[in-house]
């Protein structure tokens, strides 16, 4: 065991710097921690707000004398199911058109030139620094004047369309990576094209696949601006949304509003855990990897 | 595996026209290669042009139109849309606040995840769970990491007065001086916190990308050479470092001056306009009057187009692509 970790330790070892001596190792280590502690404290109180009672929510400690677990029953009788569903359909919409395009796109610029490819690339890397916010007031119009305002249609479009580029990117990157003699040979078995990226190169881009398809789902789950401009019905609204009726003029329902945070927040947390040391890359458009 | 149809027309196509195929490929088929990469290319261009460049013709459109607050259009505004905008009371003090806030945050974030990027790069036990500790607030929404912020800070019962308190820098709950968002230059400054908080992940994660891929003989070479440690990190980490910070740089300019649902969900930009930068402040004339939020929004734009093309230039995409 120990042999096992000296000679992978030697290799990483030329990586760092230098080795550390023992007492700053601890250090670190324990600043480490701190900054870890830090970063997830306001997702802890999201979850300690959630299960606070009623009767204790104007008390003043850090924890709840007791936990109320039937806030989530009560949350889910307000009807936030079916503003999870509406996000679900938003975000699941949104990555499957997502990668139906940006698969072919990704692979066709990856592989092949032709007249324009340069001109396409620029506008995906142009409009993968747009944000809906700056430009809310034409998404608006645009959808006002299509007659899909309240569509979820509107949602799963501007969503797809925000974040087409992110995915172009990785996957065009994995794709450059995958030597040209495996398609070939492929293609000299008679597979066409389409066929050869399905069967082969695919297969072998799966983990930027995977990082597009987490990262899109979870923008478009979280995207609030273009939502709140788009939806007048809080009850079918996108879960952002929605939760912003818990906020009344004169008083929050803090609890459900937590609450319903905790559910929106978790699994993507988890979600994004997967592909955390890839989503560098495809931001910054292979500048940094 | 089988021969698709198209493959195998393709292929007798080929054989048939062998003899007289001299003069290159047919008209028909000269056209089919040109028309190729429109199908492969084409739905995402379309997908862009329909979800990104339209909403960008029509806010142009919508800042020369006179639109009635129900939003029905009553004609052509001309420059009016401009001239209201620019006469506002608080447009001039919205301007300044915009650019302060995008300042600070954007140094700010950048001088905690250079720090931050050098501890993560550090070997230490559990390096793996404390870096995804750091991703909590990139993965969550903004809006919601927002809400949690302003619980935190209610002037009755939030967990940062009471710390706060018993640290004795809040003197009163339900005060003046535990209501944070009701003063606006206090109000500013949590806000600005909780930017700079969800911006660090993605600021540190690219810095980490940028630390790992400086070779480890560039160390060994300046060790031998006898350099201090203090001397390696300015003379050899910091310039290669650079071109990861440019870049993290103008993605989190974008982010923070595009930052629209932390002030909306902690003080909605009140009291007035005061805490309002020029994307809620857009976003609230929106309401009201949407011509001028369209000319708002065409300055904003203006800002916008210049940080892509720094980012353009800084990101090499040519060498990436080609």
């Amino acid at each position: 065991m120990a042999a096992v970790t000296v000679s992978t330790r030697a290799s990483a070892a030329t990586r760092a710097p230098r080795r550390l001596p023992s007492l700053s190792k601890a250090l670190i280590a324990i600043a480490a921690y701190a900054v870890a502690v830090i970063f997830l404290l306001p997702y802890v109180e999201m979850i300690v707000t959630a299960l606070r009672p009623q009767s204790e929510l104007l008390e003043r400690n850090y924890l709840p004398r007791h936990f109320a677990w039937s806030n989530f029953s009560t949350l889910w009788s307000t009807g936030l199911g079916r503003n999870i569903e509406t996000s679900l359909e938003i975000a699941g919409g949104a990555t499957i058109l997502v990668l139906l395009v940006a698969i072919p796109a990704a692979y066709y610029s990856a592989k092949r030139k032709f007249r324009g490819r340069t001109i396409f690339l620029l506008l995906v890397l142009v409009t993968q620094m747009f944000q809906p916010t700056a430009l809310v007031v034409g998404i608006y119009r645009q959808f006002n004047d299509l007659n899909m305002i309240n569509s979820i249609w509107s949602l799963i479009l501007v969503n797809a369309g925000f974040n087409l580029a992110f995915a172009i990117w990785i996957l065009n990157a994995y794709f450059a990576s995958i030597p040209k003699e495996l398609e070939e040979a492929a293609m000299v078995d008679g597979t066409n094209r389409f066929g050869a990226m399905l069967r082969v190169v695919l297969p072998m881009a799966w983990p930027g696949v995977v990082t597009a398809l987490i990262f899109t789902f979870i923008a478009a789950w979280n995207e609030f601006i273009v939502a709140l401009t788009l939806t007048t019905n809080n009850a079918t609204a996108p879960l952002t949304v929605a939760l912003n009726s818990y906020i009344g003029e004169y008083q929050v329902d803090w609890q459900h509003l937590l609450g319903g945070s905790v559910v929106a927040t978790i699994p993507v947390i988890i979600l994004f855990a997967f592909i955390e040391g890839k989503v560098v890359g495809g931001l910054t458009a292979g500048s940094v990897k | 595996m089988q021969e698709t149809s198209a493959a195998a027309v393709a292929r007798a196509d080929r054989a048939a026209s062998a003899p007289i195929s001299r003069r290159g490929p047919s008209a028909g088929r000269r056209l089919g290669r040109r028309l190729q990469p429109l199908a492969w290319v084409g739905p995402a261009a379309g997908l862009i042009i329909f979800a990104v460049i339209w909403p960008v013709y029509e806010m142009f459109h919508t800042s020369f139109q006179n639109i009635s607050p129900i939003g029905i259009v009553l004609g052509s505004n001309g420059t009016a849309n401009y001239k209201t905008l620019f006469h506002e009371p608080s447009f001039g003090s919205v301007v300044v606040r915009t650019i302060i806030w995008t300042v600070v945050v954007v140094t700010l974030t950048m001088a905690i995840s250079l720090p931050l990027a050098q501890l993560f790069n550090q070997r230490f036990p559990g390096r793996r769970i404390t870096r995804w500790a750091l991703i909590a607030p990139w993965a969550a929404s903004v809006m919601m990491t927002a809400i949690v912020f302003r619980w935190m800070l209610d002037p009755n019962s939030g967990v940062i007065n009471l710390l706060l308190h018993q640290l004795g820098i809040v003197n009163g709950f339900n005060t003046n001086s535990s209501d944070w968002l009701g003063r606006p230059v206090a109000a500013l400054a949590w806000m600005m916190a909780v930017a700079v908080f969800v911006s660090l992940p993605f600021t540190t994660y690219t810095l980490l990308a940028g630390l790992q891929s400086i070779p480890g003989d560039v160390y060994e070479a300046a060790r031998v050479d006898g350099a201090s440690k203090l001397g390696t990190y300015r003379l050899i980490t910091l310039p290669l470092l650079r071109p990861a910070a440019l870049i993290a740089t103008l993605i989190n300019l974008m982010n923070v001056f595009n930052s629209f649902p932390i002030i909306y969900e902690m003080t909605r930009g009140g009291p007035g306009y005061e805490t309002s930068t020029t994307t809620v402040f857009m976003y609230i004339l929106k309401q009201s009057n949407i011509g001028e939020a369209g000319a708002m929004s065409v300055v904003n734009f203006g800002i916008v187009i210049v940080i892509v093309i720094a980012f353009l230039r800084a990101s090499r995409w040519k060498t990436e692509v080609n």
